[in-house]
């Protein structure tokens, strides 16, 4: 019998939506371990937060302090291996997102326990499966240590909805924190009216046949017909055509979208690794024998210039039709 | 300063992936260092020289944990311009994350560095973790995913541009630290250590190594060690039991034109 701690991340006073398929993961888990789904959040402000989190988990421990709010591993490391040692915890999880891929070895190796990073299925107890190589291998993987670390791959499990009671919300004490002399200057946000990357319905990525960041805006509003997000090939991050928080691949994001359209985007591997979960994927490029063709369940051989304004025209018609 | 970077030699992220019953199978494999950690080699060098005057500034030690083999891709590091090397035996099928974090703690126990440098993942485990075990174990301030390093306090601390989901983020670090880096590392002006003009701007990427480079670096020392130097015992904790090919896409069709995919996706796929 052991209970499950996840940590789920606070952005803006928010609880954030990308923490939600790690509570589904924790139930999962919790039913395997016989155990019960308890939550941590940290930050400074948290009482909107924690009154959401605390529909998710069967008790939420709450760490709100000032100095909790850079969010930085060196502080949420040490809480959140605390609350599994108290809690006598067997799973300790978050999201793989840059957050919790920061964070979570380092509460690893505060507990002196196995991890499995990106976790896109539970088999057992101590069983989980994982990608590896870009997608190309999914591994089956064994924890052997009492305690196991996971973090849980965004697109692979569902948003975790509200359980019918709120959970006992307990406001823990941090205790001293000690940032072992770290200090987060200052985030620079990319602040876009788009929904997230990772949990937007539409995803339209442009690739380095876009050839400038200023062909990127037909692609927004491709993007912004379709109530999505923006994206881009690492080739296109690379080249400084957009921020790098946009790119979608096996160094960037990892996206499963309905529907995802790739413009003038080859279809290197590690692009292919964050995005072949797609439910329907559309591939436009100029080149017929393009890699990309053969992930797309419907391909347009064609360059953006000549593509991109019809397609905007065409989808504006079919809204206006459905009115 | 001094800077100690682990790299790891992986099978090459452009060749097909072959399996061999329910096993990777990597025969006939060709081996490349993991681009992250060549990125890590290429940022140590940039922060330990003066570009202007090609002066030292302080030392640059490589080390890698895996076969014999693997002293070829320490070898390249010391082309590039690393000053030694220290290859510890292992095998990848007998390592985890954890394992090869306790060696890399106990080696930087050893050998003192003011900054441990280390690429944020490998493309063949993916699994992103050594270097925050590793700063978790030592009890060192980390700073992951750096796309930009500048030294700070007189060399004392460095301010590092994390990769984050909502941008940017600037963290400062004292020293000794865990940097992880990120690709924007090797973009011309990522690197700013105080000697090299503030103006000065790299070719993009890690360098190549010069023909003196690979000279110079058959001579220079390559130290082979073992676990058991380094006091870790074996014990995986993480095991990968069996591996499979992913669920195949099954092939699409190509549309004529625009006309026609929008009809798709709304009738057919109904997306739209």
């Amino acid at each position: 019998m052991g209970n499950v701690v996840v940590f789920m991340e606070v952005v803006e006073g928010a609880l954030r939506k990308a923490s939600l398929p790690a509570v589904t993961f924790a139930r999962e888990a919790a039913r395997h371990h016989g155990g019960q789904v308890l939550g941590v959040v940290a930050g400074s402000g948290l009482d909107a937060a924690a009154s959401q989190a605390s529909q998710l988990v069967s008790k939420l421990f709450v760490f709100d302090a000032p100095a909790l709010a850079s969010g930085m591993a060196e502080l949420l490391a040490p809480l959140i291996a605390r609350v599994a040692k108290e809690q006598g915890a067997t799973v300790v999880c978050a999201t793989a997102t840059n957050t919790g891929k920061d964070v979570l070895p380092r509460a690893a190796a505060l507990l002196g326990c196995g991890m499995v990073s990106d976790v896109i299925a539970i088999q057992g107890p101590h069983s989980f499966k994982r990608p590896m190589l870009a997608g190309n291998a999914i591994a089956h993987v064994e924890v052997s240590t009492p305690t196991l670390v996971a973090s849980v791959r965004q697109t692979e499990f569902t948003a975790a909805e509200p359980l019918g009671a709120a959970g006992e919300l307990i406001k823990a004490d941090p205790g001293p924190l000690d940032a072992r002399g770290a200090q987060v200057l200052g985030v620079q946000a990319t602040k876009s009216e788009r929904p997230e990357l990772t949990e937007a319905r539409v995803v339209v990525s442009g690739g380095r046949g876009m050839r400038e960041g200023k062909n990127f805006e037909i692609l927004g509003q491709l993007a912004d017909l379709l109530g999505g997000a923006m994206g881009a090939s690492r080739a296109a991050c690379d080249a400084g055509m957009v921020p790098n928080d946009l790119q979608v691949g096996q160094t960037g994001k990892v996206v499963a979208p309905e529907l995802y359209i790739a413009v003038a985007i080859s279809g290197a591997i590690q692009h292919l690794a964050g995005m072949k979960g797609s439910k329907v994927i559309v591939a436009i490029n100029k080149d017929g024998e393009a890699p990309i063709f053969q992930v797309a369940d419907y391909g347009l051989v064609g360059t953006w210039e000549q593509t991109i304004p019809p397609l905007i025209e065409e989808i504006k018609q079919l809204k206006a039709a459905q009115k | 300063m001094k800077i100690l970077v682990t790299l790891k030699r992986v099978p090459d992220p452009e060749q097909k992936v072959k399996f061999k019953g329910n096993q990777l199978d990597f025969s006939g494999a060709s081996w490349v260092m993991n681009t992250f950690d060549e990125y890590a080699v290429e940022t140590a060098l940039r922060l330990n020289e003066n570009a202007a005057t090609g002066e030292r500034l302080g030392e640059v030690v490589v080390a890698s944990i895996g076969p014999k083999e693997a002293s070829q891709q320490l070898r390249s590091a010391l082309a590039m311009g690393a000053d030694r090397a220290i290859l510890i035996a292992g095998d990848d099928a007998q390592l985890d994350s954890g394992m090869v974090a306790r060696m890399v703690a106990k080696l930087t126990e050893r050998e003192k560095p003011d900054l441990l440098l280390m690429g944020k993942q490998t493309p063949d485990g993916e699994n992103n973790q050594v270097g925050q075990l590793v700063a978790g174990f030592l009890g060192w301030p980390q700073a992951t995913f750096a796309g930009s390093i500048e030294a700070a306090d007189g060399g004392k601390a460095l301010v590092v541009g994390r990769e984050v989901d909502a941008g940017m983020e600037s963290k400062k670090v004292p020293l000794p630290a865990l940097v992880t880096v990120d690709l924007r590392i090797i973009l011309p002006r990522a690197v700013h250590n105080g000697a090299t003009p503030a103006d000065h701007a790299y070719e993009e990427g890690p360098r190549y190594a010069s023909l003196k480079g690979i000279m110079a670096a058959k001579k220079k020392e390559l130290k082979e060690m073992t676990p058991a130097d380094l006091g870790v015992e074996a014990a995986l904790c993480v095991q990968v039991t069996s591996v499979e090919a992913p669920p195949a896409r099954k092939a699409g069709v190509k549309v004529k034109d625009v006309k026609e995919l929008v009809e798709k996706l709304h009738n057919q796929a109904k997306v739209i």
